[in-house]
């Protein structure tokens, strides 16, 4: 960890301005990833700005029916929430797959969305990475890949994006509200939130920088059975190998996204008709194009088949 | 005392603390945080500065320049050590690779340096500015490569690496049913929760290391050795140990570096390893390649058995004995085993909990399971077919106890193995496939030398005063009992005092030895302050009882409490019954697993290990070891794996998010018998012990049951969900 000055920031603009001011700012909310990574020097933050004090921590209705959740959201708070319970199960099912009961206390939801890569070469400095220093090469390629991406990576990274909630996020359509360091506020549809890597592995998301997230909105609920399945190698307290969130209407329509698989949660709408034909129908479409490597191909199969048993949960 | 013939019935049999569940007497002290554990010996060393360990960043070749200036200068630290400036040092016996690395780097993570500074995180944050330029060189990472050039191992800790009895080929040619199966397991990690830590201080030429180690003089000499300093100017204290299971029977190189840090700094320093650091940087279970060979008769009766194993280690390693228990578990008049060493530059290969057992046992029983499935016979009836009472290498030599049998018969009853549909991918509970499975447990009895002194104290407190640790295993108990029952007095007349090399040497924690020969060490001493204490009383010795506080003889009676001042110390040293007769533990384990038919994912739903292991001393801390072992068998079989970048030459998932282990809800509900068992022939207390037996066998307990339940065969471990997929039922 590298010796670095610390503040509270009382109000988002506040926030947002100290960090476009500060040279090698960022903000800190439960500190679960990030704090993990000051301390194997991957990130090297020369000032952080506490956002906790923010008051974005209330869950609350919008005028068009649905939910706008603070970006201090703790992920126990947010799967706990009654409303969330009712009427976007996934995204409960979501957040109590992922980490720790201890660890979910303190993440939030914005910290939750811009959580980094668990892929290991990313976590050992020694190894060239180019989400982690760009242009020094990409050590997984070739290497130990089991965990990683098969579909929308790049020649650069084939990292995938570790959130369990984002995922969820993505399949019930939610925006991510901002506020700019000029004090401009802008919802960013989840779809064009998290970027794939391209030839840039380490920009991430479309925030800019100095942005702030205030919260993220949900529309109103669109009603159907929702799962969330999540594979790993053990029990719990695992990254996904491939997950699957789901929401099935009566009629065999709804949609699906897909964790574990890409540098984002992965969804093809346009697949989506093909639901009601089955799981093999709709992930050959969302699938198409993919590139695993030798240790990862089975996530085809695993994504296929974990579908297909969300498919058969919802019609039971 | 020696130990040279059968144990006869001496006060251990009376039975009133010995073989009672007591709790772990040092149990409060870990509940409430008050155990001092190495790292936290504020008490013993006030003022410590901190040490953070610099470590190489390539597998293999040469340190071209490493610049220290800048963590130097660098705020709050005290010093910079390296090979440069360390002075001469040499190799500890126990150590294979050089515990502190430059110029030549032997692997990954391989020692370079310390930081010694004011406090932790400007230790660390120094270290991170040390500049190495590195000289790369190519290394041999991959054992499926290596196999073809690996040569016979040197004999080792596991007897002779070959073995032959019969005509192997010819019977295994001309066996009417056989198998011939290659199996592989990965390298494991020792993964315990106390990351190896020490603090090192100096008193003139006078070395004290409180540290976390399982065998106190191995690693007093060896930390001298290394030091290029004797024996008799160390002090190693370790007497609470936050885990072992074998990576800390040896020094590692943050003893050593806090050792060499104090000393530049002329004040106490202390060193752990980071969780990442500690995959690479110290030693591991090997991987392994192992081929086993049954032929047998149409009846179930194995006419031939062979089992080969191949691993790598670094220049100057042994091998794991990994195909030993093909030597002793079923009959069958020909045989052959074989252990194979390549030279290899992933991190040093040691010892892991059953060391060669473990990893054997991963093959062989998932071996038993096939060919008993070739044969249409029960795996539980196979292996009873095959049974031997005698070593089937050395038929003169019996068993001294083997009631293998009788732990899978009772085992089958208890468990419910008449369900078991032999047909696999069969049997549905809702959506899930289930399977059961069984395999052998079975790991040797070794003893070791073990000395001990007990003391009576005013009051008629107890002391005993053993090097002896206890590594979680309830070493503390189960001395505390033996000295209680010896002496005559209740458990919490006596106190334990451990893990210090300045107590008689003992036989360590290691190798499943420890609760026999330590034991045996007090039982010893205790026998000879009964003597002293009776002649003190003017009584015989022989003729003489200790019950209840009170020493009797003749219708006279003295407390205790009366000979405070008394010493006695004395070793057990152990003769050669465990050479004219086998001394072994048995157990079996049983398996309930499911699988879901649509992601292949696996959970284990019940497990039962039946053991017969001798007289078990204390039958919770025993029970502790068996449940924790299984755990580890788990772990073993659907998870634990090092996986290596054979590019770079490095386990790539250093870490314990990469590095997974079972978590809570991976384990269900877990059962143990011990059957009722003593042997004589084992030890004065007629005991042996039973902290790797539980291991050994489990995890093919758990892939057969896998088996079972989907039909898919896995012989590569660790059975994950990706290898089962290919043969799961169709879905929709
Ligand atoms: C052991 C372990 C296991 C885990 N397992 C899982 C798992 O299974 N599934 C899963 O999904 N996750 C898992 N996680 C990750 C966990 O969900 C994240 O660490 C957590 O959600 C991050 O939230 P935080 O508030 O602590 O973020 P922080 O660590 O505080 O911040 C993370 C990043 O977000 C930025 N940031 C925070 N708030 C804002 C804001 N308002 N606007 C803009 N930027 C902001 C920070 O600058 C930082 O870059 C695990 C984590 C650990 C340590
Ligand atoms: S996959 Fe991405 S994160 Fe992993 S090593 Fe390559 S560039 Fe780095």
């Amino acid at each position: 960890m590298k010796a670095f000055t610390y503040e509270r920031a009382r109000t988002p603009a506040e926030a947002a301005a100290a960090v476009a001011r500060t040279p090698g700012a960022k903000f800190i909310a439960g500190g679960t990833n990030l704090l993990d990574l000051m301390k194997l020097q991957i990130e090297t933050p020369r000032h952080l700005i506490d956002v906790n004090g923010l008051k974005l921590d209330e869950i609350e209705k919008t005028p068009d029916g649905g939910l706008r959740i603070g970006a201090l959201v703790r992920n126990t708070d947010l799967a706990a929430d009654a409303r969330v319970r009712n009427d976007y199960a996934v995204l409960s099912r979501a957040l109590l797959a992922g980490a720790s009961g201890q660890l979910r206390n303190k993440a939030t939801t914005a910290g939750n969305l811009l959580q980094r890569t668990r892929c290991p070469y990313f976590y050992d400095t020694a190894q060239p990475c180019n989400k982690r220093q760009p242009g020094s090469g990409c050590s997984a390629i070739g290497g130990v890949s089991r965990q990683l991406a098969v579909i929308g990576s790049s020649d650069a990274c084939i990292a995938t994006h570790p959130s369990d909630m984002a995922v969820a996020m993505r399949v019930l359509d939610a925006k991510v509200e901002t506020v700019r360091a000029d004090g401009q506020a802008r919802r960013i549809p989840i779809a064009d939130f998290h970027r794939l890597p391209g030839t840039t592995p380490h920009i991430e998301t479309a925030l800019m920088p100095g942005e702030l997230i205030t919260a993220v909105t949900l529309p109103k609920p669109v009603g159907g059975f929702h799962t969330y399945r999540k594979v790993r190698d053990r029990a719990s307290y695992a990254f996904a190998l491939v997950s699957v969130a789901a929401i099935v209407q009566r009629d065999g329509r709804g949609r699906a996204a897909f964790g574990g698989v890409a540098h984002r949660p992965w969804r093809v709408e346009a697949a989506e008709a093909a639901m009601p034909g089955g799981a093999k129908a709709l992930a050959d479409q969302v699938f198409a194009g993919a590139k695993p490597t030798h240790e990862n191909a089975f996530k085809l199969t695993l994504a296929e088949r974990t579908l297909a048993g969300a498919l058969a949960e919802a019609r039971a | 005392m020696k130990f040279d013939t059968p144990a006869a019935t001496n006060p251990i049999d009376q039975l009133k603390v010995v073989g009672q569940p007591a709790d772990r007497i040092e149990g409060p002290l870990k509940a409430t945080g008050t155990a001092p554990y190495a790292y936290e010996r504020h008490d013993a060393a006030p003022n410590a500065a901190y040490g953070y360990v610099v470590v190489s960043t390539i597998a293999r070749g040469r340190i071209r320049s490493l610049d220290a200036s800048r963590a130097r200068r660098a705020p709050g630290v005290l010093a910079v050590i390296t090979a440069e400036t360390a002075g001469p040092l040499d190799k500890g016996q126990y150590n294979t690779v050089r515990l502190l690395g430059g110029p030549e780097i032997q692997h990954y993570h391989q020692a370079l340096g310390v930081v010694v500074a004011e406090t932790w995180e400007q230790a660390r944050a120094a270290a991170a500015l040390v500049q190495v330029q590195y000289q790369e060189a190519p290394g041999r990472y991959d054992l499926a490569k290596l196999k073809n050039a690996a040569a016979v191992a040197p004999p080792g800790f596991g007897g002779p690496p070959d073995t032959a009895r019969g005509d192997f080929d010819g019977a295994f040619a001309s066996a009417p049913v056989k198998l011939d199966a290659t199996y592989s397991t990965p390298g494991h990690a020792h993964a315990m929760m106390e990351p190896h830590a020490t603090v090192a201080a100096w008193n003139g030429d006078q070395l004290t290391v409180w540290t976390s180690n399982q065998m106190i003089d191995w690693s007093r000499g060896d930390l001298a050795k290394t030091l290029k300093i004797p024996k008799e100017k160390v002090r190693l204290v370790s007497p609470f140990i936050g885990g072992g299971f074998g990576g800390k029977l040896w020094v590692r190189a943050e003893a050593v570096l806090a050792a060499l840090g104090a000393k530049a700094v002329n004040r106490p320093v202390k060193v752990a390893l980071t969780r990442p650091v500690m995959f690479n940087n110290t030693t591991h279970r090997p991987a392994t390649i192992q081929r086993v060979r049954i032929g047998a008769t149409p009846d179930g009766k194995i006419t031939a058995i062979g089992h080969e194993s191949w691993q790598a280690d670094q220049e100057g390693g042994s091998s794991d004995p990994h195909v030993n228990q093909t030597r002793l578990l079923y009959a069958g008049a020909n045989r052959m085993t074989r252990t194979r060493l390549a030279k290899g530059d992933l991190p040093e290969a040691n010892a892991m909990r059953a060391p060669g057992e473990a990893s054997g046992m991963m093959a062989l029983e998932i071996a038993m399971d096939e060919m008993a499935e070739k044969l249409g016979l029960d795996p539980v009836d196979f292996r009873i077919r095959n049974d031997t009472q005698v070593d089937p290498e050395k038929p003169h030599r019996p068993f001294s106890q083997r009631q293998f049998v009788q732990c899978l018969r009772q085992g089958a009853d208890h468990f419910g193995w008449s369900a078991r549909n032999p047909r696999p991918g069969q049997t549905r509970d809702g959506r899930w496939l289930v399977g059961l499975g069984v395999a052998a447990a079975f790991r040797g009895a070794p003893v070791q030398t073990s000395a001990a002194r007990v003391r009576l104290e005013a009051g008629g407190l107890l002391v005993v005063e053993t090097d002896m640790t206890d590594i979680g295993t309830g070493s503390y108990t189960i001395i505390a009992q033996t000295a209680a029952e010896t002496m005559g007095v209740p458990l919490h007349h006596v106190r334990v005092r451990l893990g210090d090399s300045d107590f008689p040497v003992s036989a360590g924690s290691g190798g499943q030895w420890g609760a026999a020969s330590s034991t045996s060490g007090v039982y010893a001493a205790c026998m000879k302050l009964r003597e002293q204490v009776a002649g003190k009383f003017g009584f015989d010795p022989g003729q003489t009882a200790f019950q209840d506080g009170q020493v009797r003889s003749g219708g006279k009676a003295f407390p205790l409490a009366q000979a405070a001042g008394l010493v006695a110390e004395d070793a057990i040293e152990f003769g050669k019954l465990g050479e004219q007769q086998e001394l072994s533990t048995f157990g079996a384990h049983f398996v309930e697993a499911a699988v879901d038919p649509y992601t292949a994912e696996i959970r284990v739903r019940r497990m039962l290990s039946v053991c017969a292991a001798g007289r078990i001393l204390n039958p919770k801390s025993a029970r502790s070891q068996v449940i924790g072992a299984m755990v580890m068998g788990v772990g073993a079989a659907l998870m634990e794996d090092l996986v290596v970048d054979k590019r770079r030459g490095f386990f790539v998932n250093h870490d314990l998010a990469g590095y997974e282990v079972p978590v809570h809800a991976d384990i269900p509900h877990q059962e143990v018998i011990f059957l009722d068992e003593v042997d004589p022939a084992a030890s004065p207390l007629k005991a042996k012990g039973v902290g790797e037996l539980g291991i050994c066998g489990a995890a093919a307990a758990v892939a057969n049951a896998v088996y079972n339940a989907t039909g898919v065969r896995v012989r590569d471990y660790p059975v994950t969900l990706d290898k089962l997929l290919a043969g799961m039922p169709q879905v929709a």
